[in-house]
C-alpha cells in the first residue's frame, strides 16, 4: 500500500533575502531553495512507518521553483519508491495553500494511498492549512501537529502535541491526512554518493496540470519587518548591573 | 552484537569471597572460561576488509605498535590493533562508537610493520555505515548537510565567503572581479573565511602577501570547501561533488600556483583532485613564506618577547612531509624563543580535528577522558611556552577552547604563525588583527 508525502521548497533564509524592484516578490535570482523542514520530518515519519508496514512511500511536490528535482532525488535516495512532480505555468507565482491543495488532490487520488503526510506548516503556510485543506477536499480524517504515528489494525494512531507538554493520541480511520510537527527521530542522513547514484538510475515522474482559477493571493507589497528597539546590554560590575536592573524593573512598575 | 559470536565459553563469579578473613567480594572475582581459537569468526573483520580501500584491516597481526602512538588511546581506549581485536570478539565496527573516533592522523601507519592504513580504512567503513542507513552523529550530519547546501561546514551563506576582505586593510583581489591572470591563487578555505579567529589569520596573511608584493588573488564566493575532511568522515560522494565544482571553477581562471591556508586543502589538491582531473602546483603558505624568507627577513623588524612552541598539523607534517618551513619561520622571528614539545614532528600529537573530528567534538568527548586538543594544550603549557603557534585553521578555535577548559588561560595564547609574522612586521598589533 502507499503512503504519500507532500513536499514543498521554500526560500532559504540563511541567504540574505532580497525584495525584487516590483516590491511584490523576492528577487528570484538571488533566492536559493531548501525543503520545508517540517516536510523533511514528514518524509522521515513516512519512511519509519513504511519500514514497519512494508508500504511504499511516494514523494509528491509542486515544482514552483524549477528546482524541485534535487529534493525529490534526495527523498528517493532516503528510501521513497517513487517521486512525482506537478508541473505547470507557476513561474513568478506564490501558490495559495488552497490552490496547492487543489492541484495535489488529483495526484493523490490517482495514487490511492492509505495515508498522506505533510509538514504541519511552512513559511508560506504559517497557519498550517495544507493538511486540513487536503483532508477536506479528499473527505478524509485529519490530525495536525503530529509527533509520532503508527499504523495498526486498519487505523492510524497519531500522537499530537496540544499545549503545556500535553499530548493526545487520536485513532483515525484510513485513509487519513497527517500534518507532521516532528518525526519520531531526526531526519536521516543520506550520503551524496547515494543521491548521485539515484540521479543516474531513477527518474522523477511528472504530472502536467493546468493552473486552477486564481492561484496566487494578490500581493500588494512585500517588505522586511520594521526594526524595533534594540536590546540594551548592561555593563559594569555585578552590583552596578543589579542596581540598574532594579531601576528598570521599578520604572516598569514590576517591583 | 552478532548472536552467532559467542564471547566466552563460561563465566564464573563467586558471590562472596573471603581471603584470610577479609571480604573481597565483587566483580573482580569474575573469571572467563577459555575459548578455542576457531570460535572466533573472521566475519566482522572480512565485512570491513572487503570494502574497497579497507583491505589492509585484515593484515593486522596484533603486534600493538600502533596503540601507544595513537592520540585517541592516550585519552581513551583505542588503536587499530584494538579495533581488529574487537571485530574478532564480535563487535561490529560499523555500529560501534569506535567508527567515529579516529582522526586519520596517520601516526599508527608510521609505525605499522604491516601497513594497516586507517586513513583509507576509516573513510571506507564510515561510507559503508552511511550507505547501509546506520545513524551518524548529529553534529557530523549537520556539518555534512551544511557543506552540501552551502559549500562550507559552518552553514554560512556562500556570498559571505569574501566578506572578510573588507577588513583586510590591504587590497585582496577577487578573481571574478579582476578578470586577469595571477601568479598565485590563494585558496582561503572555510574556517579562514568565516570563523572570527580564522579571519584574523587571513587578514594577517593578506597583509604579509601584500607587503611581499605577491601577485595573488582569491576566488571569494566561488570557492567551495575543498572537502578533504568530509571525504575522510565517509562522504566520498560529497567530496567528489565539491571537487568537480571546484575544478570547474578553477578552469575558468589563469594562475600559476595555488597557495592554501589549510593543510587539509593541501592534501586534497595534492593527492585526490588529480584523480578527478585537477592538476595544480600547490603550496602551503608556510612553505611559500619560508621560500620567501630572504625577502621576508628584513621586514621582521619588531622583536617579539615570546617563548613559543609549535604544533605540527597532521595533514602538513605526517601526511605531506612539511616539518621545516614553519620552524624556519619561527626561528626567523626576532626575540622569539622556540621550544619543542616532546611529541613533535613525525610523532606530533593530533588536535583532534582531522578526519571529521572537527564536527564530532561533543561525540568524541563523550568517549574520552579529555579532548585531544586539551591533552595537547596541557603539553604545550608544560614546556613553559606562553604561545602555542599553529598553522592549520582547525587548530586556533580547538586549542583556544581547550586553553579555557583546562584552566591555562592567561598562561598560554594560541596564535597562527601568520599572526606572529605580521606582528613582527608591524602589520598588526599584539593580539589579533
Amino acid at each position: 500500500m502507499t503512503i504519500v508525502v507532500v513536499m514543498e521548497q521554500v526560500p532559504d533564509v540563511v541567504e540574505e533575502l532580497v525584495i525584487a524592484p516590483s516590491g511584490t516578490d523576492l528577487d528570484r535570482d538571488a533566492v536559493s531553495y531548501v525543503i520545508n523542514e517540517y516536510d523533511d520530518h514528514a518524509l522521515e515519519e513516512a519512511l519509519l512507518l513504511a519500514e514497519a508496514t512494508g508500504d511504499e512511500v511516494v514523494a509528491v511536490g509542486i515544482d514552483t521553483t524549477g528546482e524541485l528535482d534535487q529534493a525529490l532525488y534526495t527523498a528517493l535516495a532516503k528510501g521513497a519508491r517513487r517521486a512525482i512532480k506537478v508541473t505547470g505555468d507557476f513561474e513568478g507565482a506564490w501558490l495559495s495553500t488552497r490552490a496547492a491543495a487543489q492541484l495535489l488532490v488529483p495526484v493523490i487520488k490517482e495514487l490511492d494511498p492509505r495515508l498522506v503526510l505533510t509538514g504541519v506548516q511552512a513559511p508560506d503556510d504559517l497557519d498550517g492549512q495544507l493538511a486540513p485543506t487536503l483532508s477536506a477536499l479528499l473527505g478524509w480524517p485529519h490530525a495536525s501537529v503530529v509527533i509520532s504515528s503508527e499504523i495498526a489494525d486498519g487505523v492510524v494512531r497519531a500522537r499530537k502535541e496540544l499545549w503545556a507538554g500535553i499530548t493526545m493520541t487520536l485513532e483515525l480511520e484510513l485513509p487519513a491526512v497527517l500534518g507532521v510537527q516532528a518525526a519520531r527521530q531526526a531526519p536521516r542522513y543520506v550520503p551524496i554518493s547515494r543521491v548521485r547514484q539515484v540521479m543516474r538510475e531513477a527518474s522523477i515522474e511528472t504530472r502536467e496540470v493546468e493552473p486552477v482559477g486564481d492561484l496566487a493571493p494578490s500581493l500588494m507589497r512585500l517588505r522586511f519587518p520594521a526594526e524595533t528597539s534594540q536590546a540594551e546590554m548592561l555593563t559594569g560590575n555585578a552590583s552596578e548591573i543589579a542596581d540598574r536592573l532594579i531601576e528598570l524593573l521599578r520604572a516598569r512598575g514590576l517591583l | 552484537m552478532d548472536p552467532k559470536v559467542q564471547k566466552v565459553a563460561e563465566v564464573w563469579e563467586r558471590d562472596t569471597a573471603i581471603v584470610e578473613g577479609v571480604d573481597i567480594s565483587g566483580p573482580w572475582n569474575r573469571m572467563f572460561g577459555q575459548r578455542v581459537i576457531w570460535d572466533y569468526t573472521p566475519d566482522l573483520i572480512q565485512e570491513i576488509a572487503q570494502l574497497p580501500g579497507a583491505e589492509s584491516f585484515a593484515w593486522c597481526y596484533q603486534c600493538g605498535k600502533c596503540v601507544p602512538v595513537c592520540p585517541v588511546d592516550v585519552v581513551g581506549d583505542y588503536g587499530p590493533r584494538k579495533l581488529y581485536r574487537r571485530a574478532q570478539t564480535g563487535i561490529n565496527l560499523l555500529e560501534s562508537p569506535d567508527l567515529w573516533l579516529c582522526t586519520t592522523c596517520a601516526n599508527c601507519l608510521r609505525v605499522c610493520p604491516k601497513q594497516v592504513d586507517m586513513v583509507q580504512i576509516m573513510p571506507a567503513a564510515r561510507e559503508q555505515a552511511m550507505l547501509t542507513g546506520r545513524a551518524i552523529p548529529a553534529e557530523l550530519q549537520e556539518a555534512l548537510e551544511n557543506t552540501a547546501k552551502y559549500g562550507n561546514p559552518l552553514g554560512q551563506p556562500a556570498r559571505k565567503r569574501e566578506a572578510w576582505v573588507k577588513e583586510a586593510g590591504v587590497p585582496v583581489p577577487i578573481l571574478h572581479q579582476i578578470q586577469r591572470p595571477v601568479e598565485w591563487l590563494w585558496w582561503v578555505e572555510c574556517y579562514p573565511s568565516y570563523h572570527p579567529r580564522g579571519i584574523d589569520a587571513s587578514i594577517a596573511l593578506a597583509r604579509i602577501f601584500h607587503a611581499l608584493g605577491l601577485d595573488f588573488a582569491i576566488l571569494g564566493r566561488e570557492e567551495k570547501c575543498a572537502g578533504d575532511s568530509q571525504r575522510l568522515a565517509g562522504e566520498r560522494g560529497l567530496f567528489e561533488m565539491l571537487a568537480e565544482e571546484n575544478i570547474r571553477t578553477l578552469s575558468k581562471y589563469e594562475f600559476q600556483h595555488i597557495v592554501v591556508t589549510d593543510p587539509h586543502a593541501l592534501n586534497a589538491f595534492r593527492k585526490h583532485y588529480p584523480k578527478l582531473g585537477g592538476q595544480y602546483d600547490v603550496w602551503h603558505y608556510t612553505t611559500l613564506l619560508a621560500r620567501e624568507l630572504p625577502r621576508l627577513q628584513p621586514l621582521l623588524t619588531r622583536s617579539l618577547p615570546y617563548r613559543v612552541t609549535f604544533h605540527d598539523p597532521c595533514y602538513l607534517g605526517r601526511h605531506n612531509g612539511e616539518y621545516d618551513a614553519p620552524r624556519l619561520l619561527l626561528q626567523a622571528l626576532p626575540g622569539v624563543e622556540f621550544v619543542e614539545m616532546l611529541r613533535c614532528r613525525e610523532n606530533s600529537y593530533c588536535c583532534g580535528g582531522g578526519g571529521g573530528g572537527m564536527w564530532l567534538d561533543s561525540f568524541a568527548a563523550g568517549h574520552q577522558r579529555r579532548r585531544l586538543s586539551e591533552e595537547r594544550v596541557l603539553e604545550a603549557a608544560s614546556t613553559g611556552a606562553d604561545t602555542l603557534v599553529v598553522c592549520c585553521p582547525y587548530e586556533v578555535s580547538r586549542f583556544e577552547d581547550a586553553v579555557k577548559s583546562t584552566g591555562v588561560e592567561g598562561r598560554l595564547r594560541v596564535r597562527d604563525i601568520a599572526e606572529l609574522l605580521a606582528e613582527a612586521m608591524g602589520l598588526i598589533g599584539e593580539g589579533t588583527a
